[in-house]
């Protein structure tokens, strides 16, 4: 089924936005992004290290996936906004995944700042894709602003905890008028597939993949929990009953 | 000249550039970007852009993440 996943005129096949923070080495990377499918994968901005070995950069190029720089570890909307400019100077892209983070022990997203960069970094022409918090009226207002997608998290970034509200990721859905991309808190396959199911029209994870005791078959049941949550949701759920109704015709006489 | 690169104290000599900044800490061409004091530097204008005593300058690249 013809069914791509389209943020700002891009079209995309997969609906699988793969992160690559936590693999043990790029070769068990390279496998795992191979076998979910992705084709657009997040990187981090980070000083240049003369002893590192590998580039990530090169990983994603040898396989065709687009690189989507993100802001991670920035706390004020200066850095943010510092640290996308640099990724587009790096990367040529003028796509950011905009990070603004409150605190380190919980990495939830800084409204405020948050917001204040969006509007910075839209009004110098990015193409900008907000982590956020599952917040239905903040996820409007960065739509407002001219946010090309709004992300918010399951749960906290690397916890595992799946989707803590539902009822909130429904809201947004139905709220908005550009994708909604679940970002953070997937734990294993059936999180996505909800995700998916709740309307989302992508999923973003990294930790439940990169730290899997297998990583590459963790990819692969991302990528099949994504389409299958996707088709589910084009379907139509039939509605939850509170008793049985039988599936097969009553016996006669 | 006395200069902070990348959070190090470094020594470059005088006219140096942005360019010469970022060959101190990286012989990578592609996929790095340069901030002199807060500000990026385009690739483009790194041979042009002389940096000064006491100059800040990040150089920064794509690492796995997120």
């Amino acid at each position: 089924m013809d069914d791509p996943l389209i943020i700002a005129g891009d079209r995309f096949s997969s609906r699988l936005i793969m992160g690559t923070g936590g693999a043990k080495s790029m070769d068990v990377l390279g496998r795992a992004l191979d076998a979910s499918g992705t084709e657009l994968t997040t990187v981090a901005m980070r000083r240049v290290d003369p002893a590192a070995r590998g580039s990530v950069l090169e990983l994603l190029r040898t396989r065709g996936i687009r690189p989507l720089p993100n802001t991670a570890g920035c706390h004020t909307a200066g850095e943010a906004v510092l640290t996308a400019k640099m990724a587009r100077d790096a990367l040529g892209t003028d796509w950011v995944k905009l990070e603004v983070i409150a605190d380190e022990r919980t990495l939830l997203p800084d409204p405020v700042e948050l917001l204040d960069a969006a509007e910075r970094l839209i009004a110098d022409g990015f193409t900008v894709l907000p982590y956020t918090n599952d917040d239905p009226v903040l996820a409007r207002r960065l739509e407002q602003a001219g946010c090309a997608a709004v992300m918010p998290l399951g749960a906290p970034i690397g916890s595992g905890l799946g989707v803590r509200n539902p009822h909130n990721i429904e809201l947004i859905v139905e709220g908005a008028g550009v994708p909604v991309v679940l970002d953070a808190g997937i734990g294993t396959a059936s999180d996505a597939a909800v995700a998916m199911e709740l309307g989302c029209d992508a999923v973003l994870l990294a930790t439940a993949v990169t730290q899997a005791q297998r990583p590459d078959l963790m990819a692969e049941a991302m990528r099949d929990a994504v389409i299958a949550g996707r088709l589910a949701r084009l379907a139509g759920r039939v509605p939850r009953r509170r008793y049985a109704r039988a599936s097969s015709p009553p016996v006669s006489g | 000249m006395n200069v902070i690169i990348n959070g190090e104290p470094r020594q470059l000599t005088p006219g140096a550039t942005v360019a010469h900044a970022v060959k101190a800490v990286t012989s990578a061409t592609h996929g790095v970007a340069a901030a002199l004091n807060d500000e990026v530097v385009s690739r483009t204008a790194w041979d042009a852009t002389r940096v000064t005593e006491g100059d800040r300058i990040e150089v920064l690249t794509a690492v796995q993440g997120g």
